[in-house]
């Protein structure tokens, strides 16, 4: 009989031979053992097992159904958790909770305005930086080598970089770049901080760039290369099919490499913390840009477990609310964008 | 395309394009290499038996290790795998089974959703389901934050590795008469279980270095302790509450600790990298 790890030997029992069934048993070994059959007599056993079986099962069916819906409950328990945390604030404050510009716990005074500012600085700051970055990394990886131990490297260099501990970048930025963002702001005439939004951006722009990178790679591989091979029998040159030929059939793509990336920062919080400056002041002037700042997700980590009025606390919950809406906003149109430029 | 202008000039500002490409692209190695370099030469002077083995002095004192951070993450990130894997996989199984269910696009539309909650926020919310009932800071809420933030990566890659399976595998199972339970454990499941358990690696790789969800929940502690009912350090609050105090012994630690955790991660997702060679699965 056919060894097989799903099947026991019980499965063929035969019920007339085991009646004779020592002969039959024994006589097979004597002259071939291929042909030895272990006989087993039919118990009940066989039946409950089915039934057994069933049970498993239905068992396992409905188990897969229900972490699946346990999933759903977790998104949602997230987002009830948030609002309904964040309720005493929205009551006390109300709307205007959005463009307040204080945010003094001292008079119980909170304002969003300075965060939400301090937060979009940072991130279209970080991005401005690291696009023309990820998008020759694409280019590269994509249309130029996309073989070869040079390519090779590139690519999990970009991978590294998305596999540092964010802290590991604050830590890095705080003792590295700060200084080296103080000697420049003392040469440009800024007030010589260090810390703060120039700074966060510059962090931020490193580790944002493998997630616009590698998408951008992948969407560029996936232009048909019959139209390039046309452009180029047209007389073409290589830069003149990236821009007429590829740009235009992955601008959407490209797009949603950025979308993706920009969640990312929006909701970075430990490499910026260290490096901002945690400042709750609007910034301002001519070098804004150089002045410390906070963002959503640092005031929420530094004031977080030391807010001791409700109102305090829930504000803050408030604030991590509009970061969770906003990042899934952004990170669903990405995704959307990408799901409907694979499927095409 | 503007066929009046010279070809030489075109064909100049091709070769012009590429190789603005080339340095951009390779602009962004340096400062990787720098990082990697920098935290390398800080931290690896600081590595002794003491560091490794003693729990961090009190202020004023020289010496002194992180054992209590090395013992908290692995403690946390390991409770946290023990209740993330399973179930994960086991979502990511249904995902790839029913397609297209009216639940399987609610639950993909949840994980997408979850993939993208900034980490803070997921410490925020944990805070609430489990530190405040519970009344106190705890390593276990901090192993509940981290599983949620494993369980997208988990569930991706199972997902993706499961779809790449032919068809015909799991038919020839089912026409074998092997009840449906098993054809998925013990056929699906080990053909697909290198790109399963890449994910399940490349997840603990992530959250290994997870700093923000633990501020509210694990909280950190200088002492040695096994408890996971009671606050506990792991390395990356490790490494930001010291990194950001003002004195040299604690950011030593610092960066003593940070080279430990890089290697850490480094050393995952290497080992991700060769198990995956086969899958080509994009996370």
């Amino acid at each position: 009989m056919m060894e097989s790890p799903f099947f026991n030997k019980e499965v063929i029992p035969s019920a007339e031979i085991t009646r004779k069934s020592w002969l039959l048993r024994v006589i097979p070994y004597l002259y071939d053992k291929e042909k030895a059959v272990t006989i087993v007599k039919p118990k009940a056993k066989t039946a409950n097992r089915s039934s057994k079986q069933i049970r498993m099962e239905n068992f396992f069916r409905s188990a897969l159904i229900w972490i699946a819906a346990a999933m759903v409950v977790l998104v949602l328990g997230i987002m009830v958790t948030l609002v309904w945390q964040s309720i005493p604030s929205i009551k006390a404050l109300g709307i205007k909770y959005l463009w307040g510009k204080t945010w003094d716990p001292v008079s119980d005074v909170y304002g969003a305005w300075p965060f939400l500012i301090g937060t979009l600085l940072t991130s279209f700051t970080a991005l401005i930086i690291s696009v023309p970055f990820s998008f020759a990394v694409a280019v590269f990886l994509g249309e130029y080598y996309p073989n070869g131990w040079l390519s090779n490297f590139l690519k999990n260099a970009v991978e590294l970089i998305a596999a540092v501990p964010s802290v590991i970048y604050g830590f890095w930025g705080l003792f590295v770049l700060v200084p080296i963002v103080r000697g420049l702001e003392s040469k440009i005439g800024a007030p010589p901080f260090g810390v703060g939004i120039f700074s966060a951006s510059l962090v931020l722009s490193i580790m944002i760039i493998p997630y616009a990178a590698s998408l951008s790679r992948e969407l560029i591989r996936l232009v048909p290369s019959h139209l390039k091979e046309g452009a180029y029998a047209l007389g073409a040159t290589r830069y003149e099919v990236i821009k007429n030929v590829i740009l235009p059939y992955t601008k959407s793509g490209l797009l949603a490499g950025v979308l993706l990336s920009l969640g990312r920062a929006l909701g970075e919080t430990m490499a910026v913390t260290m490096v901002i400056g945690n400042s709750s002041m609007l910034p301002k002037g001519l070098y804004f840009l150089f002045n410390p700042g906070n963002t959503m997700a640092s005031v929420i980590a530094n004031e977080f477990t030391e807010a001791a009025s409700t109102v305090y606390l829930s504000a803050l919950i408030e604030l991590g609310l509009v970061l969770f809406l906003v990042t899934v906003v952004i990170n669903m149109i990405g995704k959307r964008i990408i799901s409907r430029f694979t499927n095409e | 395309m503007n066929t009046n202008t010279p070809i030489n000039y075109r064909l100049a500002k091709s070769r012009a394009f590429k190789i603005v490409i080339i340095i951009f692209a390779f602009i962004i190695t340096v400062p990787l290499f720098f990082i990697i370099g920098y935290i390398f030469t800080k931290g690896v002077t600081k590595i002794n038996w003491t560091f490794l083995t003693h729990i961090p002095k009190p202020v004023g004192e020289t010496g002194g290790g992180i054992i209590n951070a090395l013992v908290g993450s692995l403690l946390i990130v390991a409770v946290a795998s023990v209740m993330a894997i399973p179930i994960g996989i086991l979502c990511g199984i249904y995902l790839s089974e029913n397609k297209r269910a009216k639940l399987a696009y609610w639950a993909r539309l949840s994980v997408d959703i979850l993939q993208g909650v900034p980490s803070i926020v997921v410490g925020i919310v944990i805070y609430f389901w489990i530190v405040k009932p519970a009344g106190g800071f705890s390593a276990f809420s901090g192993s509940v934050a981290l599983a949620i933030m494993m369980l997208p990566i988990i569930v991706r890659s199972t997902e993706e590795t499961l779809k790449l399976l032919p068809d015909s595998l799991k038919e020839a199972a089912l026409a074998l008469g092997i009840p449906y339970h098993r054809v998925i454990l013990s056929v699906i499941v080990p053909c697909g279980i290198s790109g399963i358990l890449s994910g399940v690696i490349l997840s603990v790789a992530r959250i290994a270095g997870e700093t923000a969800p633990l501020l509210f929940t694990a909280f950190g502690n200088p002492y040695l302790t096994g408890d996971i009912r009671k606050p506990m350090q792991s390395l990356p609050l490790l490494i930001f509450n010291y990194a950001t105090s003002p004195y040299d012994d604690w950011r030593d630690l610092a960066w003593g600790a940070s080279l430990i955790l890089l290697l850490w991660v480094l050393l995952l997702n290497i080992f991700t990298k060769v198990i995956t060679r086969k899958w080509k699965i994009q996370l």
